[in-house]
């Protein structure tokens, strides 16, 4: 079967999942991704993302970096050895070097750190089911940051436009409920970047491990830590290999299934202060 | 699999983003700490009859800290800092930000009432009808006032930087020791000496050493490694054996003083390190992986704030 599903494509018809309530995902597939960085140049056209200041990084060919405030797709650059195929001969063996490249994304987590630690409520999630920031709701307290699991949101400092404020991916909300796909899945050429219902996504991300598999590649796996508290993601990722040379953590963890035993701390720590201080007032 | 990239996880480079705060958030951490243990005094002090007189200053510090210098330095800090009242915009328990920003705007408005009804009851003439509405806003203050010394502990243990995370529980019981202690110390510098000041320093000091034994001892390997290492590892063991054994020993041979300045140094300090600390421990990919594998499947996963709109 063709890359993307051919003519039963999701990316570029038009669609009604915002009014319909459709809880919509990405699936990225690094074995189809050429490293064009497209996907990353739509975004910044369409969602009108500063130019960051980049430097060389020396690392492959990714200069982006890293996901933040003004680079909300980040295509990856990963050199891989090839694990050894027993079955064939060394001499009709393969390179055993691999160059992958994934374009990374906000998860949009079914429940999402950055939403929960928020505390203007400028962070909502939209009837597709995506995290959104409202930037003119945002004053920039930087709570956010530090309370994604993944390191995507980040405060955009000056003097880029917008600056002080939380930005990172919107999943083109504003295309989105206009019909349009979003503008990076829109632009991939080769449909390494598929968009359309989660459910479906999730479908098709297993059934292109199976149909590796099939040819032989064994060591991929689809990325959407569904047994974790982050409850899955909506941008699934196929990845080879560990998800840490990804970049991407194995076991993420929302910052508020901590909030219990902080709490609970911090309440017993004020009721024993006040105890103290009107025992040493009483006692002495 | 041998893998061509450089360093742990993907070219070394971190998996989370450090904080983005700067100077003003540990600062905060120390005045508003110290401004809310200054309110727990100030009712402690109230309820036993105000022996050596120190509820007043007592309040009058909660009322610089809290409700002047605090606030001032939390707009400071904000991108956007006129947009500070978005603060109050909507409530939500599970941002502890948001239950700070309501605790220090209800501790503000507190103890600035608690202070201005005591000073007015001292003058000529007052009425002495306000005497209730007065004891309501000190208790409020001073039940408020520890929470806002401790809040900060939950504020920077839930959140995914491994440093913080790995001592969400020791976190609030540091900064809350650490504010009592300060406040003590702060009033004992500026002149108000009470024996029980000095039995609250001796016993701040006290849990201080045990506390940082503990955080000491019990290491969870790179995920906490930064609060040992380089420049914030020098910072808060600095700060560890000011507010620890030097203030207890500085206490115990008479020198009050300079055991209140030890403290109150130690206690700035020791907020610069742990800030510190989590940019360093955020920026370091082995200590969010390794900090993860620890902390294993969580079973307990909170109620979500919003449902789809």
């Amino acid at each position: 079967m063709t890359i993307g599903e051919g003519l039963v494509s999701t990316n570029q018809a038009h669609h009604t999942y915002v009014a319909d309530g459709v809880t919509v995902g990405f699936f990225t597939d690094p074995t189809v991704c050429i490293g064009c960085k497209a996907c990353e140049v739509a975004c910044k056209e369409w969602n009108r993302v500063p130019a960051a200041p980049a430097g060389w990084t020396g690392t492959s060919y990714d200069h982006t970096g890293a996901l933040g405030a003004s680079a909300w797709r980040h295509v990856k650059f990963l050199e891989l050895g090839r694990p050894p195929d027993p079955t064939v001969s060394a001499v009709e063996a393969e390179d055993p070097f691999r160059w992958l490249f994934l374009s990374d994304v906000c998860k949009h987590c079914e429940h999402a750190g950055c939403l929960e630690a928020c505390p203007t409520g400028s962070i909502v999630r939209t009837e597709i089911g995506s995290v959104l920031v409202q930037d003119d709701v945002c004053n920039g307290c930087g709570y956010c940051v530090v309370a994604c699991p993944f390191g995507v949101i980040d405060r955009r400092p000056e003097p880029l436009p917008g600056a002080g404020g939380a930005f990172k991916c919107t999943f083109c909300y504003d295309r989105q409920v206009a019909g349009l796909t979003p503008a990076c899945a829109k632009a991939c050429p080769t449909e390494s970047i598929q968009f359309g219902p989660v459910e479906e996504m999730r479908a098709r991300a297993q059934r292109r491990v199976g149909e590796l598999a099939e040819r032989g590649v064994r060591d991929v796996a689809v990325y959407d830590p569904v047994d974790t508290s982050v409850g899955g993601v909506h941008a699934i990722f196929l990845i080879a290999g560990a998800p840490s040379s990804w970049g991407l953590p194995p076991t993420p963890e929302i910052p508020t299934v901590r909030l219990r035993t902080a709490w609970t701390s911090a309440v017993l720590t004020a009721a024993g202060a006040l105890a103290g201080s009107l025992a040493a007032f009483l006692l002495t | 699999m041998p893998a061509a990239a450089d360093g742990p996880g993907y070219y070394g480079r971190p998996i989370v983003k450090p904080p983005v705060w700067t100077w003003e958030i540990p600062l905060y951490f120390f005045t508003g700490g110290t401004a809310g243990m200054a309110a727990a005094i100030a009712l402690a002090a109230h309820l036993a009859g105000d022996p050596g007189a120190v509820m007043r200053p007592a309040l009058r510090l909660a009322f610089l800290g809290g409700a002047v210098i605090s606030p001032a330095l939390l707009v400071m800090d904000l991108g956007r800092p006129r947009r500070f009242l978005h603060m109050l915009r909507v409530f939500k328990w599970q941002s502890p930000m948001s239950v700070g920003a309501w605790i220090l705007f209800l501790f503000g408005a507190a103890v600035t009432l608690a202070l201005f009804l005591t000073e007015w009851s001292l003058r000529p003439g007052a009425p002495t009808t306000l005497a209730s509405l007065r004891t309501v806003a000190l208790v409020a203050a001073g039940v408020l006032g520890p929470v806002l010394a401790t809040y900060t502990g939950v504020l920077i243990g839930a959140t995914a930087i491994p440093a913080w995370f790995a001592h969400h529980r020791d976190l609030p019981l540091h900064f809350g020791v650490s504010a009592l202690g300060s406040a003590a110390a702060a009033l004992e510098l500026l002149g108000f000496r009470s024996p029980a000041l000095h039995a609250i320093g001796l016993g701040a000091a006290g849990v201080e050493i045990v506390l940082g034994s503990w955080i000491e001892l019990r290491q969870h390997g790179p995920a906490d490694a930064a609060l040992r290492e380089g420049h914030p590892g020098g910072l808060l063991r600095g700060s560890g054996l000011l507010t620890g054994p030097i203030a207890l020993v500085l206490r115990l041979i008479g020198a009050i003083p300079w055991a209140a300045g030890a403290f109150l140094a130690g206690a700035l300090l020791g907020r610069y390190g742990w800030l510190a600390a989590g940019r360093a421990s955020g920026l370091d990919p082995v200590a969010t992986l390794s900090a993860q594998a620890a902390a294993g499947r969580q079973k307990w996963i909170p109620r979500q704030s919003s449902t789809r709109t």
